[in-house]
């Protein structure tokens, strides 16, 4: 009971975060209300389980994706707003058809899914010889997916090495 | 679920329908996030730790497009001194 309050509340946040980053015209304030929308993001997944995963959400987007955009943001210096100086109705009313659109189709889905039960689970859990929510993550991530792993890291360099032929004055 | 779907469709409308190309992309690390949530919750759910292998495959994915997105911001800024996406047409002929 306690847990579907906090879930609840938690989600309440977090929608409103999302929608203050998208609506608010200072676009430092929307930078600002996403850090607090990936910190209550973090506060779902402890609650769903996955503590190490929220540790690393808040490192890497709080702390490193965030201060990303605020560069960029403090960089560019916008003089004026973008959205100032041309009819915004027409974009507008396509978006917001399209968005109807996705909800109706993610609607159906849910509608769909809520008449089916969902099928019986089969626990990998029990193969793993470590406990802790940890452990189990880095033993998965180290014996059966260590491929993707390391094609991972190998896109990794690859943007940053990207990110700083892009970023120079020249070259 | 529901949640995951609502934040889902919060960044599909940031992406269609604001003009500023930093928002743009702050929604589309919305988008992800509701992926990662959707990922988590079925973990949970089936206790199977392969959906947070996963959520962490993602977040590095999310991580790297970011820079990139931001370099490419920078770099197209530093020539045409706007951040505009109706005003982005070097490409066109």
């Amino acid at each position: 009971m306690a847990e579907a309050i906090a879930f609840y509340v938690i989600s309440a946040f977090v929608l409103g975060f999302a929608i203050m980053v998208v609506s608010t015209r200072d676009t430092v304030h929307s930078v600002l209300f996403l850090v607090l929308d990936f910190l209550f993001v973090a506060a779902l997944y402890v609650l769903l389980n996955s503590p190490f995963l929220a540790v690393i959400q808040i490192l890497v987007y709080a702390g490193g994706i965030v201060v990303l955009y605020l560069f960029v943001v403090m960089l560019v210096n916008l003089k004026r707003p973008p959205e100032a100086h041309q009819d915004p109705h027409r974009r507008t009313k396509l978006g917001l058809g399209l968005a109807a659109a996705v909800l109706l189709e993610l609607g159906a889905i849910a509608g769909a899914s809520y008449s089916s039960p969902a099928p019986a689970v089969a626990a990998t859990a029990a193969n793993i010889p470590v406990t802790g929510n940890t452990e189990q993550v880095g033993w998965l991530l180290y014996t059966s997916y260590l491929i993707p792993f390391e094609i991972a890291s190998m896109l990794l360099l690859v943007a940053m090495i990207g990110a700083i032929v892009l970023a120079k004055r020249e070259l | 679920m529901l949640l995951s779907a609502a934040l889902f469709i919060i960044g599909v409308v940031g992406v269609m329908v604001r003009r500023n190309i930093i928002i743009i992309f702050m929604s589309i690390e919305l988008i992800l996030n509701a992926v990662n949530i959707n990922l988590i919750a079925f973990s949970a759910q089936l206790q199977n730790q392969v959906g947070q292998v996963f959520a962490i495959f993602v977040i590095a994915v999310a991580a790297a497009e970011a820079a990139v997105g931001l370099g490419i911001i920078l770099a197209f800024y530093r020539n045409k001194e706007t951040v505009n996406i109706d005003e982005m047409n070097l490409m066109r002929w």
